[in-house]
């Protein structure tokens, strides 16, 4: 792609990631609505769907208050932060064949440095707050954030082990003759509760647990600034359910639909099961949270780096010990 | 060219952000500085060859340690008291000797500019390299380091347990 095509194409996908973002705010509502025998929103609208227009009016038209005792410069800069790093992790992310932002060597670590810096905005947010229920919230989001990083990154190891390259879309044509969910099914699953727990949504929104910290680090925000909290969510959820399409089930591969349709029909059925997953599992306690990361998930990461490892030097040796 | 221009503001980015990273009385801003001028070099990095580096400077150091860092600053919470002590610390003459300090090394590093020739790209490192040297040459160095993580990991053990023992005799 030329210069031009590559910004019209960026441009393109962040209308997209932020369309999206808009839309899912309806649709997680609908389908929760749905699965727990209710309507949800359906007033305005086909089928309800004008409810993201009416929800972004009254934000736009909030009041954009700093409350006098927070740290003001912090205080806006930081729900800017996960919208920003969430942003930039869509350039990686490869949606067909040559349809991608940037074709990086590294491309996977750079969808994990963004993701890492996406904490700051959690951080930031409840420690300019000046609010204790917010502080809580913080510091709640960095141990289990930071925590949840660490089996992350370890999760895709056995991913890079398998097709050699950090490079996503070399990892998508390494799929063509099996996806990595059957191999990697330990993986799938630990990227999966790492997912999210570090977009911090339902069961592990412990930073913003609503029935102990009213409303955790973003208990001070209102208006655009909340909003921005939320499109950051959002886009953090699409981004990681893209990724894990692209990283386990074979991303644009598919037959005889556009491999574009495949990467969206996949992604599209894993946010739908983000969503199953919120209506279905209760919140854990915090001590509950931590020690599943450590003692459950983290052994369970090194078991499959381990046997994946073997596993790949065996075959690399022709299958003979 | 445009390579040139993103070094020389990246270069500048981080010159500027830590020296307010130095300067600022209030921590939390010292340290959003800093991880701003962790990112400039991150950036930086990136332009002369070595990605992997530069991926590892975010994920790692602007990632994980700067976030324990603001960790440890939220369990604080000093506020205000914290900003007004830190204003008195600040004082000129404070600056003194870790200026005289940091003048030496600037000069012995102007004389080692000068002398040798500027280490330009060697061509792009990729992972695979970095990987080989890792656990090639640098073997040992890598040893070592795990060592002092698994020294790091009992002394924080031994620490915590003792703290949960005493939790639990009261």
């Amino acid at each position: 792609m030329s210069d031009g095509m590559i910004i019209l194409f960026a441009l393109i996908v962040l209308a997209g990631a932020v369309g999206g973002a808009a839309v899912m705010t309806w649709w997680e509502r609908r389908l929760l609505g749905i699965w727990q025998d209710r309507y949800g929103p359906n007033r305005l609208g086909p089928f309800g769907i004008l409810q993201v227009a009416a929800d972004m009016l009254k934000l736009l038209t909030k009041d954009d208050w700093v409350p006098p005792f927070a740290d003001k410069v912090v205080f806006i800069f930081a729900p800017t932060a996960i919208v920003m790093a969430m942003m930039l992790g869509f350039a990686v992310v490869p949606f067909g064949p040559g349809l991608q932002i940037i074709d990086m060597n590294i491309g996977l670590l750079f969808f994990l440095g963004m993701t890492s810096l996406a904490v700051y905005s959690v951080l930031l947010g409840g420690l300019a707050s000046n609010n204790k229920y917010a502080l809580l919230g913080g510091l709640r989001s960095a141990a289990q954030m930071v925590s949840y990083e660490v089996f992350m990154g370890l999760a895709l190891m056995g991913v890079v082990m398998l097709s050699g390259s950090f490079n996503l879309r070399e990892i998508v044509e390494s799929q063509a003759d099996g996806w990595y969910c059957i191999s990697q099914f330990l993986g799938l699953f630990v990227f999966t509760v790492a997912g999210i727990a570090e977009s911090h949504r339902l069961p592990f929104d412990l930073p913003e647990a609503e029935h102990e910290l009213t409303a955790g680090f973003h208990t001070e925000y209102g208006g655009m600034k909340f909003a921005m909290f939320m499109l950051g969510e959002y886009l953090g959820l699409i981004l990681i359910s893209s990724m894990i399409v692209t990283l386990f089930f074979g991303g644009w591969l598919g037959p005889w639909l556009h491999p574009v349709i495949w990467f969206g029909i996949k992604t599209f059925i894993v946010i739908c099961f983000f969503v199953l997953l919120r209506a279905a599992i209760p919140r854990p306690r915090y001590d509950q949270l931590m020690s599943l990361g450590w003692k459950i998930m983290l052994p369970l990461t090194l078991v499959n780096l381990v046997f994946t490892g073997a596993i790949a030097l065996w075959l690399a040796n022709g299958g003979t010990a | 060219m445009l390579e040139l221009i993103l070094f020389y503001m990246a270069s500048t980015i981080a010159l500027v952000s830590t020296i307010l990273a130095l300067t600022r009385a209030n921590a939390t801003h010292a340290l959003i500085y800093l991880i701003l001028s962790l990112l400039a070099v991150a950036v930086i990095f990136y332009l002369i060859g070595a990605p992997f580096a530069a991926a590892l400077e975010v994920v790692i150091y602007a990632g994980a340690i700067m976030v324990l860092f603001i960790f440890v600053i939220m369990m604080l919470n000093l506020g205000e008291k914290g900003d007004r002590r830190e204003k008195q610390l600040l004082k000129p003459k404070v600056w003194i000797v870790p200026e005289i300090l940091a003048l030496i090394i600037k000069f012995e590093l102007v004389l080692d500019l000068s002398q040798s020739t500027p280490a330009t790209t060697q061509g792009l490192v990729t992972s695979k390299q970095v990987g080989l040297t890792l656990f090639g040459p640098y073997v040992l160095a890598v040893e070592i380091a795990s060592m002092l993580l698994l020294a790091g990991l009992v002394g924080a053990y031994h620490l915590g347990r003792r703290y949960l023992e005493e939790g639990r005799e009261k």
